[in-house]
C-alpha cells in the first residue's frame, strides 16, 4: 500500500472531521435500528417455535433463502416497493439478522438442561416467569454470541448501502475512495468499519460477561 | 402488472444478447469471477487449513488473522486492493485482477476457519487410532480426519463460494464484467427496470449456488459421519453461530 | 416416628394428604390406566414411599399430587382442601419438591436457589435472607461459604443437599420426592437418606416419596404403599407389616426373597448399646495404649485425627515394642456408620473388613462408640416390637 507520494492524507482526515463523523453517526444509526429491529422480530419467532416446534424448519428455511440473496439485490429489489429509503436498507438489514439470531435464541433456550425446567415448573412458576427468571437468563450467553455475529455482519452489510444512498462508512469507502480515486478515505473508512465491529464485539461480551457470571464458572 | 412486464421485456429485448453488455458476456463474466476467485482461494486455504487444523500449530495466530479478515467488508477489501492494482499495473489493474483479490480475500475465512474447527473436532482418539495402526501423517489425514471433518469443511466451501457469488456484482464498481453492471448502471440512470431485473439474476444465482452446494454437500458426506444433515440457507459456520473473536 | 398433628395447616407440621379413588388414563376411556383408582391416606409428619417396578405409576401418582399430571379421575386433598381448587401454580409454590437431578438454577447462587419459592411468595428479603442461611445450616452446609457459590461448584452430595434447602424454604407442609438421591453413590446417599432422616425428626412434613429401591423404602418409610403395573395398590402398611405380613404373591417377589435379612433393615444402629472404644491419638506411646487395651474385650485400638475423626485400627502387633505409634500402620476399616444406619447396612459395610467392628459416627464424622457383627445378630433374632421410626 505505499506508493510514493502524500498517499495517505492526515490533513484530510483532519479537515473533514465532520464528514467522518457524520458518516460514522448514520452508520450506527442504521445497524442499531437494524439489529434491534432484527432481535424483537428474531424473539417473537423463537417463542412461536417455543411454543410450536414444527415451525422452526420453515422460519429457518424463510430467513435463509433471504439470507442467501445478495444484499445488493436484495436491497434493489425493494427498490419497486419502498423506494431508495432507509426504510429499504433496514428491511433488507434485518432479514439478514434473522437466520442469525432466530437460531440462537432458539438453541439457547433448548440448551438448558430439561431438569431445571422441571424443577421450575414443579416449584411453581408460571410459565411466564420461567421463561423470563429462569430459560432466558441461561439461554442469554448462546443469544449473545449470536447478537455479537448479527451485529458485526450488520456493520459490514451498511457499508453495501452506499450503493442506495445510506452507507455511513460505505460513503468513504466506495463513493470517495474507489470512484474518486482516494485510498485515504477508503483506508479511513474500512479502519472504522474495523474498529467499529470490533468494539462492539467486544462491548456485547464484556456485557455478557457481567450478566451472566455463572457462566464461566460451567464445568466442561 | 405493468412493473413486472416491463422486467420480462427486458430480458427478451435483442440488446440483452449481443455485444459486450449482452447477459451471455456479463453472466459469463460473473462466472468466471466466481469461480477463478473460489479456485484461488481454496488454493490458499484448504492447505493453510489441514496444516493448522491437523497439526494444531499456529492455530491461534492464523484464526484470529482470519476473523480480523472477517471483520472487513467486502467492499473495504476492493477499496484496498484498487489503488494497488492500478498503481502497480495501470490499465490492467482495473476491472477482473482487483474484483479476483477482493473476492479471494473475502473467501478465504470462512474456508479456512471451518476446516481448522473440523479437524480439531475430529476425536483426538481417530488420530491416535489411525497413528498405531501404522498410518503416515498424510494418510491419516486423508482417510481419516477429512472424511470425518468433511461436513464441516463443506460447510465452509459453501458460505465461501455463496459469499464469494453474492459479493461478486460489487466488484463492476471497479468496472470487473458482472451482472453488476446492470445494477450499477441502472442505479446512476434511475432506470428502475434495469436494476431490478438484474437484482433478480443475481439473487437467482446466488439461491442456485446455495441449494445446488448444499445438495453436494448432503450428499457428498457418508451417511455415517454425525452433521450430514444440514438445514438449508443456515449460516455455514455451524449452529449455532459462534462470534469471531473467542468468547 | 411420625407426630401427627390435628392442624396440619399451621405449616410447620405436615399435612394430612388423602387420594381417593385418582385415576390416570393416557387415551380415551378403555385404555388401560397409568393409575388405577388409587386409594390411600397419609397421616400427617409421615413418610410415605411409593415403590413399585417401572411401570406401576409411582412418580404418576407423586406428580398428580402437584398437579404437573393432571388426574383424569378422582379426587386429591391436602388437609381436606381439594388440589383442583386452587390454581395449579399457586399450589405447587405450597409443597416443596425434589427431583432427582436436583435442578437447580445454574444462573442463581446457591443462597438465591434457597430462596426461590419465598421469593415467589413475596416475602421480605431479609425474611428470605435469614431463612436461607437457616436452611443452609440444617442441611449441613455452611451458609458463609456455600451460599455465594453456583451449582456448578459444587459436589453432588452437596447439590442434593441444597434441592432439599430449597425445597424447604418456604416452609410447606407436604414434600414431594422423586429417587432424590438415585443419582449420588451408595456411600453418599446412605449419608444423605441419614441425614434426611434426622431433618425430618426437626421439621415433621409429610413426606410423598418415590424410589425403586425396596431397601431404601424400607429404611426411609413410615408407611409404604407398594404399586403394581397400572398403578394398583398392592399393599399399604408400615415397612414391618409389609415384611412380616406380605398381602400378596406380588409383594413378596417383589419385597424380595430375603425378607429375612430386609428386616435387619427396620433396626438402627441407635438401637444398639454403643461400644466404648479405645481411641489412640498418632503419637501416643504404645505402651500406654497396651494397657489402655487390657481391661477391655476389643482387641484393636481406634486411631483418630485431631478432628475425632476415624483413620484405622490399630492391632496388638502394631503396639508391640517401645515408642510412639506409626499412625502409617493403621490398617482402614470398613466404611463407618451412623446412628440412622439400618443394621442390615451397618453388617453389610462390616462384613466387608476384617475387623469385625463398626466405628459409628456422628453427621461430623466423629466418633461416637462402636458396634459389633454379635450385638447385630442379637438384635436379628429378637422379635421386633414396634414400629421404629
Amino acid at each position: 500500500m505505499r506508493e510514493g507520494q502524500p498517499f495517505f492524507r492526515v490533513d484530510w482526515i483532519v479537515d473533514n472531521l465532520d464528514v467522518l463523523a457524520r458518516r460514522l453517526g448514520e452508520h450506527v444509526l442504521v445497524t442499531v435500528i437494524a439489529v434491534v429491529v432484527g432481535f424483537v422480530l428474531s424473539f417473537a419467532l423463537a417463542l412461536l417455535v417455543r411454543r410450536f416446534p414444527r415451525l422452526y424448519g420453515p422460519i429457518l428455511g424463510i430467513s435463509g433463502v433471504l439470507y442467501a440473496i445478495p444484499s445488493i439485490a436484495l436491497f434493489v429489489l425493494l427498490i419497486p416497493i419502498t423506494g431508495l429509503s432507509l426504510l429499504t436498507a433496514e428491511i433488507a438489514l434485518v432479514s439478514y439478522t434473522l437466520v442469525i439470531l432466530v437460531r440462537n435464541i432458539v438453541t439457547g433456550l433448548r440448551s438448558i438442561p430439561p431438569e431445571v425446567i422441571e424443577a421450575a415448573a414443579g416449584m411453581g412458576y408460571t410459565g411466564g416467569q420461567r421463561l423470563w427468571r429462569v430459560e432466558l437468563p441461561l439461554a442469554l450467553p448462546i443469544i449473545v454470541a449470536g447478537l455479537r455475529i448479527a451485529t458485526v455482519t450488520t456493520i459490514g452489510l451498511v457499508t453495501i448501502a452506499t450503493l442506495i444512498g445510506r452507507g455511513g462508512l460505505g460513503y468513504l469507502i466506495v463513493n470517495i475512495g474507489i470512484n474518486q480515486r482516494f485510498p485515504t478515505a477508503t483506508l479511513v473508512g474500512v479502519g472504522l468499519v474495523v474498529a467499529l465491529s470490533a468494539v462492539v464485539d467486544w462491548g456485547l461480551l464484556v456485557g455478557q460477561r457481567r450478566l451472566t457470571p455463572w457462566y464461566e464458572t460451567r464445568v466442561g | 402488472m405493468d412493473f413486472l412486464g416491463e422486467v420480462l421485456a427486458w430480458y427478451a429485448a435483442p440488446e440483452r444478447w449481443s455485444g459486450r453488455d449482452s447477459l451471455p458476456a456479463l453472466l459469463g463474466g460473473h462466472l468466471a469471477l466466481t469461480i477463478a476467485s473460489l479456485a484461488v482461494a481454496l488454493a490458499i486455504a484448504l492447505p493453510v487449513g489441514l496444516y493448522i487444523g491437523h497439526t494444531g500449530r499456529a492455530a491461534q495466530l492464523v484464526v484470529a488473522v482470519s476473523n480480523i479478515g472477517r471483520a472487513v467488508p467486502s467492499l473495504g477489501w476492493l477499496g484496498i486492493v484498487y489503488p494497488i492494482t492500478t498503481g502497480l499495473f495501470a490499465r490492467s489493474g482495473h476491472g477482473f485482477l482487483p474484483g479476483l483479490i477482493a473476492l479471494v480475500a473475502l473467501a478465504i475465512p470462512p474456508v479456512v476457519t471451518n476446516t481448522y474447527a473440523g479437524l480439531r473436532e475430529v476425536d483426538a482418539d481417530l488420530q491416535e487410532a489411525g497413528r498405531g495402526m501404522g498410518m503416515t501423517e498424510m494418510q491419516l489425514l486423508r482417510r481419516v480426519e477429512v472424511p470425518a471433518a468433511l461436513p464441516v469443511i463443506l460447510a465452509g466451501v459453501r458460505s465461501a463460494a455463496v459469499a464469494v457469488v453474492a459479493t461478486a456484482p460489487l466488484m463492476s464498481i471497479v468496472g470487473a464484467d458482472t451482472l453488476g453492471d446492470y445494477i450499477l448502471a441502472g442505479l446512476a440512470l434511475g432506470d428502475q427496470v434495469e436494476v431490478f431485473a438484474a437484482a433478480v439474476l443475481v439473487a437467482a444465482l446466488a439461491l442456485l449456488t446455495e441449494l445446488g452446494l448444499g445438495a453436494l454437500q448432503r450428499r457428498s458426506v457418508s451417511p455415517g459421519i454425525a452433521g450430514a444433515e444440514r438445514g438449508f440457507g443456515e449460516p455455514a459456520e455451524g449452529a449455532p453461530a459462534q462470534p469471531a473473536w473467542p468468547g | 416416628m411420625s407426630q401427627p398433628s390435628p392442624e396440619g395447616d399451621a405449616g410447620h407440621r405436615g399435612a394430612v394428604v388423602a387420594l381417593e379413588r385418582v385415576t390416570k388414563r393416557y387415551g380415551p376411556p378403555g385404555t388401560p390406566a397409568a393409575v388405577d383408582e388409587l386409594t390411600l391416606t397419609i397421616p400427617a409428619g409421615e413418610i410415605c414411599v411409593l415403590v413399585g417396578p417401572s411401570g406401576c405409576g409411582k412418580t404418576t401418582t407423586m406428580k398428580m399430587v402437584n398437579r404437573l399430571i393432571e388426574p383424569t379421575a378422582g379426587t386429591i386433598t391436602i388437609d381436606g382442601e381439594d388440589v383442583m381448587r386452587l390454581p395449579a401454580v399457586e399450589l405447587r409454590r405450597r409443597i416443596g419438591y425434589v427431583i432427582q437431578q436436583v435442578g437447580l438454577f445454574p444462573h442463581l447462587t446457591v443462597a438465591d436457589n434457597v430462596g426461590v419459592v419465598p421469593r415467589l411468595l413475596r416475602w421480605a428479603p431479609p425474611r428470605i435472607h435469614e431463612r436461607t442461611e437457616e436452611l443452609l445450616d440444617l442441611v449441613g452446609l455452611d451458609p458463609a461459604t456455600y451460599g455465594p457459590r453456583y451449582p456448578a461448584a459444587l459436589s453432588g452430595g452437596e447439590r442434593q443437599r441444597v434441592g432439599v434447602a430449597r425445597a424447604l424454604a418456604a416452609d410447606p407442609p407436604l414434600m414431594l420426592m422423586d429417587e432424590p438421591f438415585g443419582a449420588v453413590d451408595p456411600i453418599r446417599r446412605e449419608r444423605l437418606q441419614n441425614e434426611f432422616l434426622r431433618l425430618q425428626d426437626k421439621v415433621g412434613k409429610t413426606v410423598i416419596f418415590v424410589t425403586h429401591d425396596v431397601d431404601e423404602a424400607i429404611k426411609m418409610a413410615d408407611r409404604i404403599a407398594i404399586l403394581q403395573r397400572g398403578g394398583i395398590l398392592a399393599q399399604y402398611d408400615t415397612p414391618d407389616a409389609i415384611l412380616a405380613h406380605p398381602a400378596s404373591e406380588f409383594v413378596e417377589r417383589f419385597v424380595g426373597a430375603d425378607r429375612g435379612l430386609k428386616r435387619l433393615s427396620l433396626g438402627r444402629v441407635r438401637d444398639l448399646a454403643l461400644l466404648e472404644p479405645v481411641i489412640v491419638h498418632a503419637g501416643e506411646s504404645r505402651a500406654d495404649v497396651r494397657s489402655r487395651l487390657d481391661g477391655v474385650p476389643i482387641e484393636y485400638a481406634l486411631l483418630v485425627d485431631e478432628r475425632e475423626q476415624p483413620l484405622g485400627w490399630i492391632d496388638q502387633h502394631d503396639l508391640e515394642g517401645s515408642g510412639p505409634i506409626d499412625p502409617g500402620v493403621a490398617s482402614p476399616g470398613a466404611p463407618t456408620v451412623q446412628p440412622e444406619t439400618t443394621l442390615r447396612d451397618a453388617l453389610s459395610a462390616m462384613l466387608g473388613s476384617s475387623v469385625q467392628l463398626g466405628v459409628v459416627v456422628d453427621e461430623r464424622e466423629r466418633v461416637l462408640g462402636l458396634i459389633s457383627v454379635e450385638a447385630i445378630s442379637e438384635a436379628l433374632r429378637a422379635p421386633v416390637a414396634e414400629t421404629p421410626a
